[in-house]
């Protein structure tokens, strides 16, 4: 008589996830061929789409996985916007490298931020990120080589010059203004492309499995040993140096600097907050939901101002009250469809059948 | 006396910083809600008055006295129809529907009363001052100072001498069991937060005639609120009025030294208390 060993599998694929990567794949091709195919002006919108989902990826993983609520991501933006300044203006290095030295002084900008914020508790973080996006504002904008609290403008010569702008005039044989506006745009998808898989790849590692751990139950999770300050502290300094380099590429696409639009609270973190709730926070899809439900609505209430927003904030508050998980739970909830799955599925083995788990995984 | 004068200012105006504080800290009390829109519903009760005194040609202390049971009403409502919904153990939908609500106000009043700076005017009262020893007051902000003091003494006699402030203090401590003995958490929510709507149209009646405020003033009240708290201790309404009067002190201080840095100063008074004494100064709540 011999004992079977069963040869039980972990794994998180399912059905959807095969052809959604071929799916992905392909997108991801058409997008990087986007700025031959459009005008500049849809190009540009684009990069204002990715880069808002970038945030918005950000934004959820604080939230939405490390359960750091902050409502002052716009310290970082700005943050990084003003060291990619600095190094251009007063330094002399080329934008592009100073799009990546921002995302490294926005992280280390994070250590000192961290120190005071984590003190807080609860909602009481909240709004203690805001104190300390306030504080850098209010200090930048005393920073006179850089235009003190009226803001300043990056030199021409310093965009036209941009490292690959020669090399695409030459190549395809664009003007300085669109080939640098096809740059940004391709940065901004590679950093997308980045931050999702970085994302998606901490969320299914031990490390994500541990931050899951401690979203639904800190003391569980910390009786059986996940270090929950430590994960959230690496969260928050990974959301640091993401949303640093976004900040700085959007800012080098604008090309004009100020205090009061570098540190916005409803541009870089409350429409970053609406789309993340509407679309459903904690998952990797809703943001991408989010994003282009907030580029529709955008453009389709652009001409009403202030209702607009007004418009936005209703249905942020509707959907949390009754569709917490946002758009993409309840398609998720009806149809089962996970394109990033993240929940572990345990296969083979003397089982025959196959585990579902609940909703939550 | 120049430093005295600037220290007395500072005082002063802390009284004003702890009434903005004095509305959320009872909120935050009793259930646990930090409100994110709690400043732009001062802005919001300074319009009411604002609206008031121009219509009907009342003072502005008539007007506040007007907009009180109204800004109760709607504070009541507010809570009991809409926030009621979102308390629970998880933070984040109560944060993210009064951070909606906070939007909603704002460009509510954008489009209600456009982008125009506003003020309440308290006609000669504005410039009145009398002598305080060596040093000159204006009439308005010591008034400021001394309604602060006398909403933190009633807000205590309240909460710790009457059957309301008792079912305020046992849902506070635990709604299962106070539900048991007879009180309705929902509504007590709702009166609490009521209440706290009523201390801020007293805040509003100063915001608005002791300066220029705009639709978009909320959020740096919210913080100034929030500082205050933090500085004197969660737990404590004398340690907030504490609170508010070491940020007002730092705010002057800062001014007298370079016009630019008043609220720069402010915040950084309130980040060295965070560094050395993270509970606040005279901390009194366990958590």
């Amino acid at each position: 008589m011999s004992l079977v060993v069963p040869s039980w599998q972990v794994e998180t694929r399912n059905k959807t996830s095969v052809p959604f990567g071929l799916a992905a794949l392909a997108a991801f091709l058409l997008a990087f061929a986007i700025p031959f195919l459009v005008s500049r002006g849809v190009v540009q919108d684009l990069f204002f789409i990715l880069t808002m989902l970038v945030l918005a990826q950000n934004w959820n993983l604080l939230a939405g996985y490390a359960g750091l609520i902050s409502v002052g991501q716009q310290a970082f933006v700005g943050f990084g916007a003003y060291a990619m300044f600095a190094c251009v203006i007063l330094l002399g290095v080329d934008p592009i490298a100073a799009v990546l030295i921002a995302g490294v002084l926005s992280m280390l900008l994070a250590i000192p931020t961290a120190f005071f914020t984590f003190r807080l508790q609860g909602p009481y973080f909240a709004i203690g990120t805001w104190v300390i996006a306030e504080v850098v504002r209010l200090l930048l904008a005393q920073w006179k080589a850089l235009g003190g609290g009226t803001g300043t403008s990056l030199p021409r010569d310093a965009t036209r010059d941009m490292i690959g702008v020669g090399v695409m005039r030459d190549v395809f044989g664009m003007k300085a203004s669109e080939a640098g506006d096809a740059l940004t745009y391709w940065l901004a998808l590679i950093l997308l492309v980045l931050t999702v898989g970085f994302v998606y790849r901490l969320l299914r590692s031990k490390q994500g499995l541990g931050l899951a751990a401690v979203r639904d139950n800190e003391q569980a999770a910390r009786a059986v040993g996940v270090n929950a300050r430590r994960m959230k502290a690496l969260v928050y300094l990974a959301a640091s140096f993401i949303t640093g380099v976004a900040g700085a590429l959007i800012y080098v696409q604008k090309a004009r600097i100020s205090p009061d639009a570098a540190f916005s609270v409803i541009d870089w973190t409350a429409y970053v907050i609406f789309i993340v709730v509407i679309g459903g926070i904690g998952t990797v899809e809703g943001p991408i939901v989010g994003v282009i439900l907030f580029f529709f609505l955008q453009n389709l209430l652009a001409g009403y101002g202030s209702w607009y927003l007004l418009m936005l904030g209703l249905i942020g508050i509707l959907v949390m009250l009754f569709a917490p998980r946002g758009l993409w739970g309840l398609v998720s909830d009806r149809t089962g469809i996970q394109l990033f799955p993240v929940r572990r599925l345990l296969r083979g083995g003397s089982l025959n059948q196959v585990h579902k788990g609940g909703p939550h995984g | 006396m120049n430093w005295l004068d600037t220290i007395v200012q500072g005082v002063l105006l802390g009284g004003l910083y702890a009434l903005f504080a004095a509305g959320l800290s009872l909120v935050f009390g009793i259930m646990r809600l930090v409100n994110l829109a709690h400043g732009d519903l001062i802005v919001l009760a300074a319009f009411v008055i604002l609206a008031l005194v121009t219509t009907l040609g009342v003072s502005p202390f008539v007007g506040a006295l007007m907009a009180a049971p109204l800004m109760f009403a709607a504070g009541w409502a507010l809570q009991y129809f809409l926030l009621n919904r979102t308390l629970g153990k998880d933070i984040l939908p109560p944060l993210l529907v009064t951070f909606g609500l906070s939007i909603v106000i704002q460009n509510g009043l954008l489009e209600g009363f456009s982008a125009d700076s506003r003020r309440v005017s308290a006609g000669s009262l504005e410039s009145a001052s009398i002598a305080l020893g060596p040093v000159n007051a204006g009439i308005m902000p010591l008034m400021t100072f001394l309604s602060a003091v006398a909403v933190i003494v009633c807000l205590n006699q309240l909460i710790y001498r009457t059957a309301v402030g008792r079912a305020f203090r046992a849902t506070s401590d635990d709604p299962v069991t106070a539900g048991l003995m007879g009180i309705r958490p929902q509504r007590i929510f709702a009166l609490a937060t009521g209440l706290a709507m009523v201390v801020v149209t007293i805040a509003a009646l100063y915001l608005g005639t002791r300066a220029n405020f705009e639709p978009t003033s909320g959020p740096a009240r919210l913080i100034y609120a929030f500082e205050a708290i933090i500085i004197g201790g969660l737990g404590s309404l004398w340690g907030t009025l504490a609170g508010g009067v070491i940020l007002g002190i730092a705010q002057t201080v800062g001014a007298a030294i370079n016009p630019e840095w008043q609220i720069l100063t402010g915040h950084l008074a309130f980040l060295l208390v965070l560094l050395f004494k993270p509970r606040g100064l005279f901390p009194r709540a366990v958590d």
